[in-house]
């Protein structure tokens, strides 16, 4: 009973979860191209042509959760070791959402340029302990705007 | 108030450093969104409960940043980092620091 339980859950998190990666990868490979005119860059100081716009804080964050069939073959991955390609792709779509909803954030202010990017990582929930459970990516940046006065 | 994350601010000369400022907020999220949660760890996919409430938090650390820097006389905060802790299982911790100055129009 108990091994039909682990199985089925097994089954599901297989189908959902590579459906969910796959949408997710999708969308975020569109809006990444929509966007590309928008240049972010983790440069510490603009360059001189931008000295003269405003600037303003943009943030962006997400929270994604693994799925079962991840947590299992990581922790099988474990006991021999090497590369996690599950745990890979997780936080590569984390890191690329949360960039998007900052460039997202910038655009809409009419930025020129996003600089000084930073990323901040950390684990959530209950099973943070156990496995990797939830991953949260914040990125933030400041926007550069072109200022209307001058 | 003008907030950014860069040590300069473009257009802008700074005339007084006043220190650091700071500003936490510690949150939990109710019983039924660690539910939906645990169900998602099956599933996988967006936690969007979580990320609402992360970024509730951030916004209210930001405001009581804010509200130190004001309470200093200054009109910009720059330099500005984030960091997310999590205390205990149900609760996080977003910090959020920064540079208290006085900015003049160059």
């Amino acid at each position: 009973m108990g091994f039909l339980v682990f199985l089925t859950l097994l089954i599901l998190g297989y189908l959902f979860g590579r459906l969910a990666e796959s949408r997710h990868y999708k969308s975020i490979i569109e809006r990444e191209d929509a966007l590309r005119s928008l240049p972010l860059v983790p440069i510490r100081i603009p360059p001189p042509e931008l000295m003269k716009h405003e600037s303003q804080l943009v943030t962006g964050s997400v929270v994604i959760s693994v799925d079962y069939f991840k947590t299992v073959a990581a922790s099988l991955r474990q006991l021999i070791g090497g590369r996690v390609g599950a745990y890979e792709t997780l936080i590569d779509r984390a890191r690329r959402e949360a960039l998007l909803r900052m460039q997202e954030e910038a655009n809409a202010l009419g930025a020129d340029a996003v600089y000084n990017i930073k990323y901040e990582t950390s684990r959530i929930g209950d099973n943070a302990g156990k496995g990797l459970g939830s991953v949260e990516v914040l990125a933030y940046g400041t926007a550069l705007i072109p200022s209307a006065s001058k | 108030m003008l907030i950014s994350n860069m040590e300069v601010v473009p257009g802008k000369r700074i005339t007084r450093h006043l220190g650091m400022v700071q500003g936490s907020t510690v949150r939990a999220k109710h019983a039924g969104r660690d539910l939906m949660a645990s169900f998602k760890n099956v599933f996988g996919g967006e936690l969007k409960g979580y990320t609402e409430l992360l970024s509730e938090s951030r916004d209210e650390a930001l405001e009581r940043l804010q509200q130190q820097a004001t309470a200093l006389g200054a009109n910009a905060v720059v330099n500005v980092r984030f960091s997310t802790s999590s205390i205990a299982a149900g609760a996080s911790e977003i910090f959020v620091y920064g540079t208290a100055v006085i900015v003049e129009d160059r």
